[in-house]
């Protein structure tokens, strides 16, 4: 049964109530049974809410109790977890800390950032188009509720094994979906990831970043203060899209052969989100609003409860205001549809008309369904009678919390005792084999599907190792980005797992000569019934604070999302970490690829055999197992500093860091990004040199190798002299001899052989016409 | 010089199209799309974007809209107006160009740093560039690919209307690699590829795309 059939037979069944469940019938009839089980409630939770209300709840209440304790929208299973984040120090530069919509971070001149990184995961299972479309909408609302300007968007994708037939229905679904939405939006996507791994399978992950812009005084609040202040609902009309979403999709595990869930998922319009952009931020300059709240998981039920719960208390909604696309809905329906492009303000009475002024003149349609009331109930009536009379903080914020059982997963002592591989038999097939595997090939299939020029801004996008963005055209002030999130270290040791992605995201912005300043994060779980999975999070949630602590930066914020398997298989633990940067002046940015012959090319860093959780044990034994590199989070601090202030001297012309795939993966990036190849020479175990995943390491080329050499000598950093850029060839002495053409053959041609080739000629740049600063 | 962006409901390079004129050294003027005024401008810019969403079809509900009707008079009497791909579509959509946009030939949005030869260097919008000058520009677009019946084609080449025409692969399968067309007297011109988003060297893959704004200016001092 759906949630929506439970509802429905509540409310309208012959023989059961056959009229409206209303607070007066609650009373007069306590022991109607109710359809908790089927909203995803347990026994103890139903339980709860009666304690709370002092009678059973009504339909239009057990459906509002329903999504808002979902684990998707009250963290139930990781807030115990989650509050590490909380207490690392107090920093600087956040001016808005985690539990408001987004974090909010200075970047100076009197400019703030806010971004945040979400889940989508189960409905781009179900409908790999609007479940990834939306879940970009989705988080664009959250910036735009700041009162940023959202200013470009990035994704990071994880689908099932590339070759599977499942996988070739689900990525071009999503990866359309997300370039769909953003670009009709005029957002750049600047980056992100794309991997491939069987647990995704029935699992894939669709985690969509927005970063917005705004002047410090223009932050926005979601909290309804100010009694007789109205509440506006505006943007599109509530549908019969997205009922449960949150409740059905997103906290449940998928059972191998349960029923379609398509019409859980919502369906995107991304034009009426354009609109609303514009008009919401129209509306913030001319200071319309005393709070703001967008409409996403849990719909009218989360806006309400929430803005009513952070401000007063108090809010009286008549339900029958709200303009409908289907006016068959039920109450309880309309309180849990996830219909999107939906926000929620509170306005003074005074500015009301001013409001919807802005509203008509960008055809956004804006309704006054309410008001903040004296008191501390959130009431909603329907057809003149009352259907909720809530204290809003019961759901909002004290939802249920729990301490799950972990335990350390039975099998991962002897994961770990089960040491790769060490020694290539062949240099040169290795290297081919992993540079054009799925995860470690061209990934422009997907990259040419989004803008990443709209806005003209965009400074650096993929595929550099960071987003790099102006945000003030006088000043030069910019930012960078990156998000990663290995989960073959996390499966192999979560605590260390966690804090290697979060020393790559730190390495990757760095590299481009950005100052790392703020971490945000998804983590993407298997179930948290499941005590080894609640393990798994616990200990990457432990590692992410103790990482953030080591390296000074806040946690501005995050998205959980759990229930991530398929029976009782649970994808590979997925601490995706992101990490802000800021560019004082972007454009002394640095890119990865090689344009000049003739430059001396320097590793920074120390290279160890290690092989663990490598992307060639992967790829060329199919071996998971061992410990993973080890961290060294000083080591990634000196040479985060170093590459800023080689980036501010200009000393390097390029640097591209050392991560899945090793030097090997790193060198053909940069010698294809512009078709620029190297003679070098690479000291110690080839093996160890070419493929091993040490971190805190770093490729630069320079016209100045003895500047940079005096200047890493003096951080401390290891430099190794590889050689000199130039010919059309990656040349290693004695080892092996890669033409560029057969290089770039391998790397390109993966992706467009599985998810089919585009039918028109590729074409390059024309020479003489590459960019030349 | 003052050169007027247009902003439909769902454009989204207006903004980009306002830098490029300011970098040009003209002063970029606001039009809205509702209002049927076009604030004595010199030249019209109509941006990229999704105007309406690209429903009905695109450009289609933009083209109807009440400034287009003073664009379109305007134009008549001489006035330069530039579309840029939706825009592109919404002068097409409205009769002041010639041909349709439609679907890409492999149904994918496609982003690409885009070759272009120059084969009209006398349009109000292409003089800053020589006749078979090779330029690259981003392009960027889901309907993009440009149709017309061979016998308009067959007219359009023999009238020396195709202003630009992709060179180094054709991204969405136009006919005959057609990039942009110009209208009769050269004022009016439309293409797919984006020149606003090729104004600087720290966000463009070049700065050739600058040479379409600065040839306007030079167009209203001719005129």
């Amino acid at each position: 049964m759906s949630a929506t059939e439970g509802l429905s037979e509540l409310d309208t069944a012959p023989g059961r109530t056959n009229r409206l469940d209303t607070v007066e019938l609650a009373t007069q009839r306590p022991d109607d049974e109710q359809p908790y089980a089927e909203l995803g409630l347990k026994a103890d939770e139903y339980a709860r809410i009666r304690e709370i209300l002092g009678r059973r709840p009504t339909t239009a209440e057990l459906a509002m109790y329903s999504v808002m304790w979902s684990e998707h929208c009250s963290y139930k299973s990781s807030k115990v977890h989650l509050s590490r984040f909380g207490d690392l120090p107090k920093s600087d530069v956040l001016l808005v800390g985690m539990g408001e919509n987004a974090g909010v971070v200075d970047v100076g001149e009197g400019w703030a950032v806010t971004f945040k990184v979400e889940s989508h995961n189960h409905p781009s299972y179900v409908e790999p188009y609007q479940g990834a479309a939306t879940g970009v909408g989705g988080i664009v609302r959250d910036i735009l509720t700041m009162g940023a300007r959202p200013i470009a968007v990035m994704d990071s994708l994880r689908f099932g094994a590339a070759e599977a037939p499942d996988t070739a229905r689900v990525l071009p679904g999503v990866v359309a979906g997300v370039g769909g939405y953003g670009n009709c939006l005029g957002l750049p996507n600047i980056g992100g990831e794309l991997l491939f791994d069987e647990t995704y399978a029935g699992n894939p992950l669709v985690n969509a970043l927005c970063v917005g812009v705004l002047r410090h005084e223009e932050l926005q609040l979601a909290k309804a203060e100010g009694t007789g202040n109205k509440v506006v609902l505006f943007g599109a009309r509530t549908g019969g899209d997205g009922i449960g979403g949150v409740s059905v999709l997103a906290s449940e595990t998928f059972d191998a052969e349960g029923p379609a869930k398509r019409p859980a998922v919502q369906v995107g319009d991304p034009f009426t989100e354009k609109l609303l952009i514009e008009a919401c931020l129209e509306i913030f300059a001319a200071g319309l609003v005393t709070g703001i709240q967008d409409l996403g998981g849990a719909g009218i039920s989360c806006a309400t409860s929430e803005l009513a719960a952070a401000g007063s208390g108090g809010m009286a909604i008549d339900l029958d205001a709200v303009p409908l696309r289907d006016s068959t809905l039920t109450p309880a329906e309309i309180l849990m549809s996830e219909s999107q492009e939906r926000m929620c303000a509170i306005v003074e009475p005074a500015k009301v008309e001013d409001f919807l002024a802005v509203c008509r003149k960008w055809d956004v349609l804006a309704t006054v369904i309410g008001e903040v009331t004296d008191g501390e109930r959130l009431t909603i009536d329907w057809h003149g009678e009352r259907i909720v009379d809530v204290p809003p903080r019961t759901v909002a914020l004290e939802g249920p919390r729990y301490e799950r059982p972990m335990a350390r997963p039975a099998d991962l002592d002897a994961l770990q005792a089960d040491t790769p591989p060490s020694s290539s038999a062949d240099l040169r097939a290795d290297w081919l084999a992993v540079v054009s595997s799925p995860d470690g090939a061209d990934k422009s299939w997907v990259t040419e599907q989004y803008d990443r020029y709209v806005r003209g801004n965009t400074v650096l996008a993929q595929p550099e190792d960071a987003g790099v963005l102006r945000i003030d055209e006088t000043s030069n002030l910019g930012i960078a980005l990156s998000l990663d999130g290995n989960a073959r270290f996390a499966r192999l040791d979560p605590y260390t797992g966690a804090q290697l992605n979060l020393a790559e995201a730190y390495r990757n912005v760095a590299v481009s000569g950005a100052r790392p300043l703020a971490v945000t994060n998804c983590l993407n779980f298997g179930s948290p019934e499941n005590p080894e999975v609640m393990w798994q999070f616990a200990e990457a949630v432990r590692g992410l604070a103790d990482g953030c602590r080591e390296l000074g930066l806040p946690v501005t914020g995050g998205n959980v999302s759990l229930y991530n398997q398929t029976g009782d298989v649970a994808i590979n633990p997925t601490p995706v970490i992101g990490v802000l940067g800021v560019h004082a002046d972007v454009t002394r940015r640095v890119p990865t690829g090689w344009r000049a012959d003739g430059e001396a090319v320097l590793l920074l860093g120390e290279t160890r055999p290690e092989f663990g959780g490598s992307a060639w044990a992967a790829v060329v034994h199919g071996h998971l197992g061992g410990l993973p590199p080890r961290l060294d989070l000083a080591a990634e601090r000196s040479l985060g500093e170093l590459l800023a202030s080689l980036s501010a001297g200009g000393q390097v012309s390029s640097a591209h860091d050392l991560a899945d795939g090793g030097l090997a993966q790193a060198l053909t990036e940069s010698a294809l990004r512009y078709g620029t190849g190297a003679r070098l020479t690479v000291p110690g175990d080839p093996t160890a040199a070419l493929f091993g995943e040490s971190v805190a390491r770093v490729v630069v080329t320079t016209t100045d190798p003895a500047g940079v050499r005096a200047a890493a000598d003096a951080a401390g950093v290891p430099v190794t002299e590889l050689g000199t850029t130039g010919g059309d060839a990656l040349v290693l002495d004695g080892l092996l001899e890669l033409p560029l053409a057969e290089l770039r053959a391998a790397w390109t041609a993966t992706l467009p052989a599985l998810f089919g080739s585009p039918e028109v000629a590729v074409g390059t740049v024309p020479a003489g016409t590459v960019p030349t600063s | 010089m003052r050169i007027g962006v247009i902003t439909f409901p769902g454009s989204l390079d207006d903004v980009d199209a306002a830098r490029a004129v300011r970098l040009a050294g003209a002063e970029p003027v606001s039009l809205w799309h509702g209002d049927h005024d076009l604030k004595d401008v010199d030249a019209v810019v109509l941006p990229g974007g999704f105007s309406y969403g690209d429903y009905l079809r695109a450009g289609a509900i933009a083209a109807r809209s009440p400034l287009m009707a003073d664009v379109v008079a305007a134009a008549h009497g001489g006035l330069p107006v530039l579309g840029i791909c939706n825009g592109f579509q919404v002068l097409c959509e409205a009769g002041l160009l010639p041909g349709a946009l439609t679907r890409n030939s492999h149904l994918h949005f496609r982003n690409r740093d885009q070759g272009l030869l120059v084969e009209r260097a006398d349009t109000a919008w292409t003089t800053s560039f020589e006749q078979g000058q090779r330029i690259v520009v981003p392009v960027k677009n889901g309907e993009g690919r440009y149709v017309a019946a061979d016998a308009d084609l067959d007219r359009l080449e023999g009238e020396g209307r195709v202003v630009v025409r992709y060179v180094d692969g054709n991204p969405n399968g136009s006919s005959r690699d057609i990039a942009g067309v110009t209208s009769a007297d050269g004022r009016v011109v439309g293409l797919m590829p984006h020149p606003e988003h090729a104004v600087e060297a720290l966000t463009g893959p070049s700065t050739d795309g600058l040479g379409f704004f600065t040839s306007v200016l030079t167009a209203m001092v001719a005129a």
